[in-house]
């Protein structure tokens, strides 16, 4: 008797682990939605939002924003999850061996996605493999120093650079993403050479900063309002100053044509239909237009980006040709 | 500050509000309990509800939520050897040789007792002294990391008292397995033969599932009898009361391990996964009677769960004043707060003082209200599992340990993983390398060679930059503590053979060699 209900509790458990897992099968109702040409009646299913990153970081809050506003647009509901790993490249390279039907979407990041296939010798994924869908929001560079650091401006900095070359230490979240390549940047063209720690995330970078672990932080844009008079923001890489940030100069005006940061938006795999991934695009299109949207972006200091399934093609291989000749002088292409 | 602080102590007492911390609390505990989903994950999932919400509503919500997943995941520690986070990887070790003792009960026990006291002492550091242990977290570097790593991995030491020789083969095998996949600093591509997936590294969870539950399911199905049960000897029931005097009777544990989990919890790097381990090895080490740790010693369950909810509150200090989310779910809770406008820093305890006290007072209610829900609902899934016959209990086990493996990120590669590396620590388990310390490298691996690396590149302005990992003031006093750590078992037997000739504390008769520790 006990025993039974016990039995009975299991296979509970069991069905509640399903169901959150999200592997219970039916869960969408209606079956696979026929091939191509199929646009006009897309969505039928459930969609999925399926995230390269742990949950938490600037990617999910995004996301979980533009979750319920999504589902409104698109008339389907929409999942979340996560395959995390390789700082993205292990769900990249799953997304181009997934289904091409535009059911499942994948967060993805520039300058990760070309940067991956570029400097790995097999990341698992090409950059072309990817078929990105839209660029809704970007975060810019941002140089920061602890608050009561000597440093005042980028010139500043810069002349503490050079008089101990190597020598100064600049943190940011990981290898070869904007942070770092923002670093490697700084370095060609003021002619300086400081020395890059890569931390696992913004999270961990951000500890070492106040602690004074490092002398400056890459970080992005977000921190500088989250983190209000801890630190001072010595320079933003975007061509303007930042709307939500008057008081933060650029490295333009400081004369330095750095511009350069991480954009985030969704891709598909490369053979999903025109039309299926024109129709994904207005929704997150639209979605971006969305007044409550809109102001959390900007209390956060993100900036709201709109490249279509085109534009972002494009402003991949611009940034793509930029990367790959400053890596190449630095000889850190394989 | 007391004024708002009894605000905070009202609003929680609202019904509305019990009501919805104990919906929180409740939740959180199935979704800890089952292996595989994390308290990360589980806080993700309700954010979006949240928005409906009002601000203070939706983070009471959220941190009960948090609170009941870290206690619930000792559930599966205890009762099928499935520590479903590595914050409580230490419960297992001496959780589930209770529960093979038939002593279960006696172990939920512990670790509610734990949990609620570890929680409480987390939230009132949190309360009492965010601001200085905050500025104190900041003077954890790199280097800091890499000695905080390697007092973890002294703890093998500690835990192959058998054979100090195959506890450090399982932990560079542990050590090894950390190096695959992309180098958390450097970004080369290690050890992945060419398979994308394995780019991520060795993932842990099913990694844990892996080296802990499958050997015991394994062990399970060799149970002949076809009415065969987990437990082959019956006990005396032990009472509640009993139980719980016997806890609470050395309320030093308890509370020392607390702070232990309050003060790692800080420290963004290291958090629960860290926690655990050190008061369990600090548990022992003050221990009259070590030799009874991993053989089902009620205080290593204590210990361990103890500190792994001392880190809830303990990681919200830098969460909520320096804006450094210290363990991956205050990353969530952040991004929320920050959603409604709200900026961490020592203003918002000002500012916005009623909602964050609110807020923190609930997070003690929550470890309050685990007390009478883990005693009751604890002990009765407990008697569930253990009234099982083996003939269901294996293939259920079985089936949420894939889940649990498949679940992190819907991955069928992590299945394969997980039964690989669990079939692989069943046989090392026969010549006595036991699946602890193999875990102790994995989790520990990564954290020192990031803390090694990055101190090496941040101090590259030094002449030479491996001496700034011996010159620092507080790696010193880890280096201290790790030399300690190392010497302590050898101090120990020294002593017990000169003082006591033959006064071996008692073991528990019921204590069996197969184990997986030390035999």
């Amino acid at each position: 008797m006990k025993s039974r209900r016990t039995f009975a509790s299991i296979v509970g458990m069991i069905a509640v682990a399903l169901a959150a897992t999200g592997c219970g099968g039916g869960g969408g109702g209606g079956g696979e939605a026929g091939g191509g040409g199929a646009a006009d009646e897309f969505p039928q299913k459930r969609l999925e939002y399926i995230l390269p990153f742990d949950a938490g970081g600037e990617s999910d809050i995004t996301a979980r924003l533009q979750q319920e506003k999504l589902a409104e647009v698109l008339g389907q509901t929409v999942n979340i999850s996560y395959k995390p790993g390789g700082g993205g490249a292990l769900g990249w390279s799953e997304l181009t061996r997934m289904a091409p039907d535009g059911y499942k979407f994948m967060g993805s990041n520039l300058p990760h996605i070309i940067l991956q296939p570029m400097l790995r010798d097999d990341a698992g994924y090409e950059t072309e493999d990817l078929k990105q869908v839209y660029i809704f929001q970007s975060t810019p560079n941002a140089l920061l120093v602890p608050a009561d650091s000597d440093i005042q401006t980028l010139d500043d900095f810069i002349e503490a650079a050079k008089a101990n070359p190597g020598a100064m230490s600049v943190g940011g979240s990981g290898d070869f993403s904007a942070n770092h390549i923002g670093t490697l940047m700084l370095n060609d063209m003021a002619g300086i050479d400081v020395t890059y720690t890569p931390f696992s995330g913004t999270g961990t970078a951000v500890p070492a900063l106040l602690g004074g672990h490092v002398d400056a932080l890459m970080s992005y844009s977000p921190q500088i309002s989250q983190l209000g008079d801890q630190v001072r923001a010595i320079a933003v890489a975007t061509e303007e100053r930042m709307p939500g940030l008057p008081d933060v100069p650029t490295f333009v005006e400081q004369g330095h044509d750095l511009v350069d940061g991480a954009y985030r938006g969704v891709s598909v795999p490369t053979d999903t239909p025109d039309d299926i991934v024109q129709k994904l695009a207005d929704a997150f299109e639209e979605v971006n237009q969305d007044p409550e949207l809109v102001t959390a972006f900007e209390e956060q200091a993100f900036v709201l980006e709109n490249y279509g399934p085109e534009e972002a093609i494009e402003l991949t291989e611009e940034r793509k040709a930029v990367y790959e000749d400053l890596l190449t002088r630095l000889e850190l292409v394989p | 500050m007391f004024e708002v602080l009894g605000q905070g102590l009202l609003a929680n007492l609202a019904p509305s509000m019990l009501l919805l911390v104990l919906i929180g609390t409740l939740s959180g505990m199935a979704l800890g309990a089952m292996p595989g989903l994390s308290a990360t994950m589980g806080v993700a999932l309700l954010v979006p509800f949240t928005f409906a919400m009002d601000p203070t509503s939706g983070l009471v919500l959220l941190g009960a939520f948090y609170m009941g997943a870290i206690y619930g995941g000792s559930f599966t520690a205890i009762l099928v050897n499935a520590p479903g986070t590595p914050s409580s990887i230490a419960t297992a070790l001496d959780g589930y040789p209770l529960t093979r003792q038939g002593r279960s009960e006696f172990a939920i026990v512990g670790a509610t007792m734990g949990s609620f006291v570890g929680g409480i002492i987390g939230v009132i550091a949190l309360i009492f002294l965010a601001p200085p242990l905050a500025s104190f977290s900041l003077r954890f570097g790199p280097q800091e990391y890499f000695w905080v790593a390697v007092f973890g991995l002294t703890i093998i030491a500690s835990l192959a008292s058998g054979s100090l020789l195959k506890g450090l083969i399982g932990g560079l095998l542990g050590l090894l397995l950390a190096t695959v996949g992309i180098a958390p600093v450097g970004g080369d591509v290690r050890f992945t033969f060419g398979e994308p997936m394995l780019q991520g590294g060795v993932p842990l969870v099913p990694a844990l599932i892996g080296l802990f539950t499958i050997p015991e399911v394994i062990r399970l199905i060799a149970l002949r009898t076809r009415d065969a049960h987990m437990v082959d000897e019956t006990r005396q029931k032990d009472r509640l009361g009993g139980m719980l005097k016997e806890i609470l009777s050395r309320p030093v544990n308890l509370i020392r391990s607390g702070i232990i989990g309050t003060f790692v919890g800080i420290l963004p790097g290291a958090g629960g996964s860290v926690a655990n381990l050190v008061a369990y090895n600090e548990a022992k080490r003050a221990s009259k009677h070590p030799e009874t740790y991993g053989k089902g010693e009620i205080d290593g369950v204590v210990a361990s769960e103890s500190a792994n909810n001392g880190t809830v509150g303990g990681g919200f200090i830098p969460t909520l004043t320096l804006g450094v989310p210290g363990t991956p779910p205050d990353a969530i809770i952040l991004g929320v707060l920050l959603l409604h406008g709200l900026r961490p820093g020592a203003e918002l305890f000002t500012t916005s003082g009623p909602l964050v006290y609110t807020f923190i007072i609930a997070l003690a209610v929550s470890a309050v209200m685990m007390v009478p829900v883990g005693l009751v609902a604890g002990r009765g899934l407990q008697r569930g599992v253990m009234a099982l016959p083996v003939r269901y209990l294996a293939p259920g086990i079985t089936v949420l340990t894939i889940i649990g493996a498949y679940a992190i990120r819907s991955s069928v590669v992590d299945v394969f993983i997980m039964l690989a590396l669990g079939v692989a620590a069943y046989l090392l388990q026969r010549v006595g390398i036991g699946g602890a310390s193999i875990v102790l490298g994995l989790v520990l691996g990564t954290i020192a060679e990031t803390g090694l690396v990055q101190g090496l590149l941040t101090s590259s302005g030094a002449e030479m930059p491996w001496t700034t990992f011996f010159t620092r003031p507080i790696s010193l006093v880890l280096i201290a503590m790790c030399l300690v750590s190392i010497l302590w078992p050898f101090i120990q037997k020294r002593r017990t053979k000169t003082t006591t000739a033959g006064g071996q504390a008692a073991v528990p008769a019921s204590q069996r060699p197969d184990t997986g520790e030390g035999d």
